[in-house]
């Protein structure tokens, strides 16, 4: 039925109830997916990102929101340029960081 | 004839103040209002970045300044002022004539109930830092749980950066004793999911970001950049914490067995009390305010009178005992200058 209105479904966070299985699984072949402190360098410096809004910050902190869906949307603009990994102030190998995620989201999807 | 020098607290910085002293060959008098010695760190747990025993720091430091004259259980009653000198009474009777008087009597911790939106005092499982710390000391409380927990947070600047609390003063040591917290929580349960609701982290002393580094990577500690905006209990008696992700842009709920509140420094409440007795004038931070703020911080703007420590603003451990000593010196050579 159309009232001519409609509630808009709740984009809150709930920590209670995001599965982290995934992450911890990624986080057992990329121990430094840990390290990430949310800076933006990688976003700021990849060249994808202003054509697609790629964004490795929004990658990392997604995935631990348990929003998969906006992460396998984002990283199909990534062309692996690597650039994200050269200006990591932590010295997270953001590159190698995608393809295990490719890896290990698209083997079990 | 040797001058009198008086010490108000005796918390580390006049305990360290004084071992330097009698060093150099003087006989400081301590007053401590309390039983004991060491002040807040006496009831503190291990140290950052090493993890130092507190116990120890405390042993250390009282074990160095047994020489001096202390006398615990003692507050201030009245400051008479004499021609170049003060007579200051005891509550416990003895009067002193002094001429130099070093005030170390530090910062208390702000009172976390203030703010009410954090449920301090309402809620079973909100606790501070130092009531972690004095459980980490062994002893029992009844908010936290002995045997298990699965979701712990801790929250930021409680009454620090915060206009309406009436501090604006960043606190300096909460984002490292927080991770420090943070860590320890994580050892005694591993599984359990560990939060740090922050603003920014301000890691600015020796290897502080190390112990940053390492809480994330060695222990999980989840970092959420958000200041907590309103805390609630539940049906089961847990404790549910609202704040917004800021990197996400998103509003956040999460439900802990525990909340620790990182309640930051504000001037010590005995502090204020003494500085209006001499007086000595308080700076627009709400510490004790110095002659100088880049040459002569540990002087007051008057003469004979001087400050280390927490008295004017919130510092760490080693910066405090560094402030202790060159006040020692100072007041050392301000006493050669007399005679």
């Amino acid at each position: 039925m159309d009232f001519g209105f409609k509630i808009s479904p709740s984009s809150a966070i709930n920590l209670d109830k995001i599965d982290l299985t995934m992450f911890e699984k990624l986080h057992e072949m990329e121990p430094d997916v840990y390290k990430c402190i949310a800076c933006g360098s990688c976003s700021a410096t990849c060249p994808a990102a202003r054509y697609s809004g790629m964004s490795m910050r929004k990658v990392i902190l997604d995935l631990q929101r348990g929003r998969e869906k906006e992460v396998f949307s984002m990283m199909k603009n990534c062309m692996l340029c690597g650039k994200c990994t050269m200006v990591c102030p932590r010295g997270i190998n953001t590159r190698h960081l995608i393809l295990s995620i490719s890896k290990l989201y698209c083997e079990t999807k | 004839m040797k001058e009198n020098i008086l010490i108000i607290g005796g918390g580390i910085a006049g305990l360290e103040a004084a071992a330097m002293l009698l060093r150099l060959g003087h006989s400081p008098i301590i007053i401590e209002k309390s039983d004991r010695l060491g002040g807040h760190v006496a009831s503190w747990h291990k140290l950052f970045p090493d993890m130092t025993p507190a116990k120890d720091v405390v042993d250390r430091l009282t074990a160095e300044a047994s020489g001096a004259n202390i006398f615990l259980n003692t507050e201030i009653s009245f400051v008479n002022k004499l021609t170049d000198s003060y007579n200051i009474m005891l509550s416990n009777g003895i009067s002193i004539i002094t001429k130099v008087i070093l005030v170390t009597m530090g910062f208390s911790l702000f009172d976390a109930a203030k703010k009410e939106e954090y449920g301090y005092g309402v809620y079973d499982h909100v606790v501070t830092n130092r009531d972690l710390e004095q459980w980490f000391n062994g002893k029992d409380d009844p908010r936290i749980d002995n045997s298990a927990m699965n979701a712990v947070g801790f929250v930021h600047c409680v009454g620090s950066r915060d206009e309406k609390a009436k501090n604006s003063q960043c606190s300096k040591v909460c984002c490292i004793t927080a991770v420090k917290q943070a860590i320890e929580v994580k050892q005694k349960f591993p599984d359990a999911s560990v939060y740090c609701f922050y603003m920014d982290l301000r890691m600015f002393g020796k290897k502080f970001e190390d112990f940053y580094i390492s809480a994330q990577r060695d222990y999980g500690i989840r970092f959420i950049r958000g200041r907590v905006s309103e805390v609630s209990e539940n049906i089961e008696g847990r404790v549910v914490v609202k704040a917004e992700d800021t990197l996400s842009g998103k509003p956040l709920k999460v439900t802990l067995d525990l909340l620790v509140l990182m309640a930051g420094m504000v001037c010590g409440d005995s502090c204020t009390k003494v500085a209006g007795m001499i007086p000595l004038p308080v700076d627009s931070d709400g510490f004790l305010k110095s002659k100088d703020n880049i040459f002569d911080v540990m002087e007051s703007p008057k003469e004979g009178i001087f400050y280390a420590g927490a008295c004017t603003g919130p510092k760490t451990v080693p910066e405090t005992l560094a402030e202790a000593r060159a006040a020692a010196l100072d007041i050392h050579l301000y006493i050669n200058g007399l005679e």
